[in-house]
């Protein structure tokens, strides 16, 4: 056993963690099930999650790395102004399909739109691309960060 | 229409968009077990021996299940109508292995790294088989697949044939001499993947009651809990399957792949259990599309009307054939019903192989035929020098045509006659070629080492399975007027939820946010037979449709009996009456409940139909083409789709949006490729490629409304009907880049090389 000191969600926590675990096992384990499960490679962007602002894919992070991280999930969005207008967004546009990817999706524009305030489409598809997602062709997605971005 | 055909949002938006806990895992349960599946390495063997002694010996492993722990009883895992028209050809562990990925042993242990950990200790002797990895060496082969006795309903299990029929409809040897041209050709279509990002997953419990608790990511609660009944040999009453959000299915989950094994566990042990596929195991161990190989032969006269179409098909159905014989049977109704033809004649095999399963996948053997078909079309018009959209345009079928081969291929048996009350296809290939500038894009001069082309391919599809797919709902009332509508219907991403709250609002009149769905629990909601054949608009919405107008028609009496009056209209929530006095739906509902006549205003309705009528969807693909390199790219897909009345634009638009890139994916870049001892060799996203939103091309969607007149409120499916003919639009487009012709998907830049080499 091995301890990790980090913030998550803004909160500071003491993990008592394996060497090997992921960050995606400690999340799901301890209940941020928007941190989903899709390969574990790394190729599909589901446990997206946000450490120090960028997009990262928690299945790779081991969790020793994030000591004195800062780490966010999207249930810790949910107080987020601005965010939920994407959401209302995504809803809005008929950009959630099945939704397994959403979560994931709605982070990696997060952390596009924290280093960029107007990103243009191809800033959009390449945030993007490390989410994939089966059932929406990407379209509505790309439409709605759109959307989001002119009304801004 | 106040709520059909408008743009509504999701039900389920607002939690999906907030991560909440609304997937299949997306709950823990006290002292759960985890369970792996250690797999055969080996494409084709016999279990000699297998310790797991060792194995049971580590700490935390609770069970270990392998073939001895369970009765041979065949069943398929495919979750279609019962009686199952697959063969029943599993067993949940046999003792002989059929692919590399077929299961061996069952553990469950108290976390999934011990359960990993054990995998590695099971030692099992195997003796090896010779393996049949080629479908066209499986029917001649001396090595047999099946050879037990016990499976039932394999066609031939001594020449490996699992699946058979054959059919003629008129005289086909004659429709060839009367005809002008007679063109053929052999196609074929690769393994691809649903790749739905959640993968298959179940938790089973057993309630404080004792009864056992499925809560499964599938497309068929009703069916897993009809053959996990018989195959633990408890009774169905003991069962309740639930299906949450689930992240995608496309056909995968349609399917009952795990649901039993876990079930199986908590019987044994008393105590919660979960499964969950690895990725890896997705791509090999799950359920994938079946591979085709497809001759085609078409007769047609100096107009380039049909005279003949011979149609042969060899179906690679993997180790086991769940899906085996309908897929085919699809692919041939498909395929010969699209255009007019006097003359049809198919013969269909499905053979074992030794690699892994197919299953359903989103088309369900159309995509296959219609790459033949309209492939095939595209040399036909050129041959005759005819524009492939005015060929297609003299062939098409028109209302009132009856379509014979439906008749004769229904699911597993025979059909059921249709005749086409409704169809765009003219309309939507108008509307293509206006909108992509048809004319000036074909004649564009091609030089240079980057070649531009366009290309056109139409398909059809079914709208649920005629006389078998059955829906019902069940609508009750509530006092502030709001309603509860319990479906068995499954939503599996695509706002199936959405479309029934829609159909149940446009009848009570309502706002669809007075509709509160719950659906897919097999104790609460009634049956339906599942998610799949693009059904659930149509035949649950017809249910839903019925039980709505028995419930207003509850209120209207109700109201008019309050009321004391024998004349009223229903207008705006309110029952009126002539004099203009009114009671509203909340305090009918009130009274009846609590004071007046007292009674709950609710109602049940099945849904089954004879009809299944077809969408129709023409897609159009602009390509461009490296003749240094071999490399396509798509530019533009147009895809215009019949589809009835739609019900919800945005979700009809997502769906095809969705359709077209797995579409492009089998066309390009999707295959799953084995080495020459049948172990698959890309098992992971970076060997298989799925569309990025950076590979995307531009996407043009339009809908051609028309009324299905017997659809609820004149809607048709939507889910499979695009994903079929981007492929041949793709490759008719190469053809009309540069010259070169492409009968094999995926298409490989060293096809369109040498293809480029042999033209020159
Ligand atoms: S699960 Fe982490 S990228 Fe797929
Ligand atoms: S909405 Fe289903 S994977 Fe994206």
């Amino acid at each position: 056993m091995l301890s990790v000191r980090f913030t998550l969600n803004g909160q500071p926590v003491t993990a008592e963690i394996h060497p090997g675990q992921t960050l995606l096992e400690y999340l799901r384990s301890t209940g941020f099930f928007s941190v989903k499960y899709g390969c574990g490679h790394g190729e599909c962007g589901t446990c997206t999650v946000l450490v120090d602002n960028m997009a990262m894919n928690a299945c790779l992070l081991l969790m020793p790395v994030l000591e004195n991280r800062r780490v966010e999930t999207l249930e810790a969005l949910e107080s987020d102004a601005e965010l939920a207008e994407l959401q209302e967004l995504f809803i809005d546009e008929g950009a959630i399909q099945c939704g397994y990817c959403t979560p994931g999706m709605l982070l990696s524009l997060v952390a596009l739109l924290r280093e960029d305030s107007k990103p243009d489409i191809n800033a959009i598809r390449d945030a993007l691309s490390g989410n994939l997602c089966r059932c929406t062709g990407y379209v509505k997605p790309v439409s709605a960060a759109e959307r989001f971005i002119l009304c801004r | 229409m106040k709520y059909i055909g408008k743009k509504t949002h999701r039900l389920d938006g607002f939690a999906l968009s907030r991560g909440r806990p609304v997937f299949t895992d997306d709950l823990h349960l006290p002292h759960m077990l985890y369970l792996k599946v250690l797999r055969s390495p080996h494409a084709h063997a016999r279990i000699k021996s297998i310790d797991t002694t060792a194995a049971a010996n580590i700490d935390g492993i609770v069970s270990i299940l392998t073939w001895k722990d369970f009765p041979r009883h065949y069943f398929t895992s495919a979750g279609q109508g019962y009686p199952e028209p697959s063969p029943r050809d599993m067993l949940i562990l046999d003792q002989t292995v059929r692919f590399v990925g077929d299961r061996v042993a069952v553990i469950a242990a108290e976390s999934l790294e011990i359960a990993q950990a054990a995998l590695e200790r099971i030692q099992v002797e195997y003796e090896l088989l010779p393996a049949i990895l080629d479908p066209k060496a499986s029917i001649a082969n001396p090595t047999v697949i099946h050879p037990e006795t016990g499976p039932v309903d394999i066609y031939a299990a001594d020449r490996n044939i699992a699946a058979y029929f054959q059919s003629e409809l008129g005289d086909v040897d004659r429709g060839f001499k009367e005809s002008a041209l007679i063109l053929e050709g052999e196609y074929s279509t690769p393994y691809v993947q649903q790749a739905h990002l959640e993968p298959h997953i179940t938790l089973t419990w057993l309630d404080a009651n004792g009864r056992l608790v499925i809560r499964s990511s599938t497309q068929v609660p009703f069916h897993v809990r009809r053959i996990v009944s018989e195959l633990l040999v408890i009774p169905v009453g003991q069962i309740q399957v639930i299906k949450p959000r689930i992240g995608g299915g496309f056909g995968g989950k349609q399917e009952i792949l795990n649901e039993e094994l876990c079930a199986a566990v908590t019987l044994k042990t008393g105590r919660p259990a979960r499964i969950e596929m690895t990725r890896e195991e997705e791509f090999y161990a799950a359920r994938s599309r079946h591979p085709e190989i497809i001759k085609l032969k078409i007769g047609v006269d100096a107009e380039g009307l049909f005279r003949a179409v011979d149609l042969n098909i060899l179906e690679n159905c993997g180790a086991y054939a769940p899906h085996a014989l309908t897929v085919m049977s699809v692919t041939a109704q498909k395929a010969l019903s699209l255009y007019r033809c006097p003359n049809i004649r198919v013969e269909a095999q499905a053979v074992y192989t030794n690699l892994p399963i197919a299953g359903a996948y989103r088309g369900y053997g159309t995509p296959q035929g219609i790459f033949a078909l309209e492939v095939l079309m595209d040399e036909i018009a050129n041959e005759l020098n005819i524009d492939p959209i005015d060929l297609r345009l003299r062939n098409c079928q028109e209302v009132g045509d009856e379509i014979p081969i439906a008749k004769v291929l229904g699911e597993g048996s025979e059909g059921f006659p249709i005749v086409l009350h409704s169809t765009g296809l003219k309309d939507c290939l108008e509307e293509g070629r206006r909108s992509v500038q048809w004319q000036e894009a074909r004649q564009e001069v091609k030089t240079g080492p980057i070649r531009r082309g366009i290309g056109v391919a139409a398909a059809g599809h079914g709208t649920g399975i005629p006389g078998i797919d059955m829906g019902s709902a069940f609508l009750k009332m509530n006092e502030d007027a709001s309603f509860n509508l319990l479906v068995g219907a499954t939503d599996l991403g695509t706002g199936s939820d959405t479309a029934l709250a829609q159909i149940a609002a446009e009848v009570l009149e309502v706002p669809v946010e007075k509709i509160v769905v719950y659906s897919s629990d097999t104790d609460f909601t009634p049956f339906d037979t599942g998610a799949y054949a693009s059904s659930t608009t149509y035949i649950s919405g017809g249910a839903v449709k019925k039980a709505a107008e028995k419930v207003k028609e509850q209120i209207f009496s109700q109201g008019k009996k309050l009321l004391g009056v024998d004349q009223a209209v229903i207008r705006d929530g309110f029952v009126e009456a002539d004099s203009g006095e009114r009671i509203s739906y909340a305090e009918i509902c009130t009274r009846s409940m609590y004071t007046d006549d007292q009674m709950q205003i609710m109602a049940t309705a099945s849904h089954m139909s004879y009809d299944s009528p077809p969408p129709f969807n023409a897609t159009f693909a602009e390509v461009s083409v490296d003749t240094e390199t071999g490399l396509v790219q798509v530019e533009r897909i147009v895809s215009v789709t019949d589809a009835g009345q739609i019900i919800n634009p945005p979700m009809a638009e997502g769906q095809v949006e969705g359709a077209i890139p797995q579409a492009l994916g089998m066309a390009l870049c999707e295959h799953m490729i084995f080495d020459e001892q049948g172990a698959p060799i890309n098992t992971d996203f970076t060997g298989y490629h799925i569309y990025t939103a950076a590979d995307m091309p531009e996407i043009v969607v339009k809908f051609h409304e028309g009324h299905e007149p017997t659809g609820p409120y004149g809607a048709k499916a939507v889910a499979e009907i695009p994903i079929s003919a981007p492929a041949p639009a793709v490759v008719n487009a190469i053809y009309n880049a540069c010259g070169v012709r492409i009968r094999k998907l995926p298409i490989q830049p060293e096809d369109i090389l040498r293809g480029l080499a042999q033209l020159s």
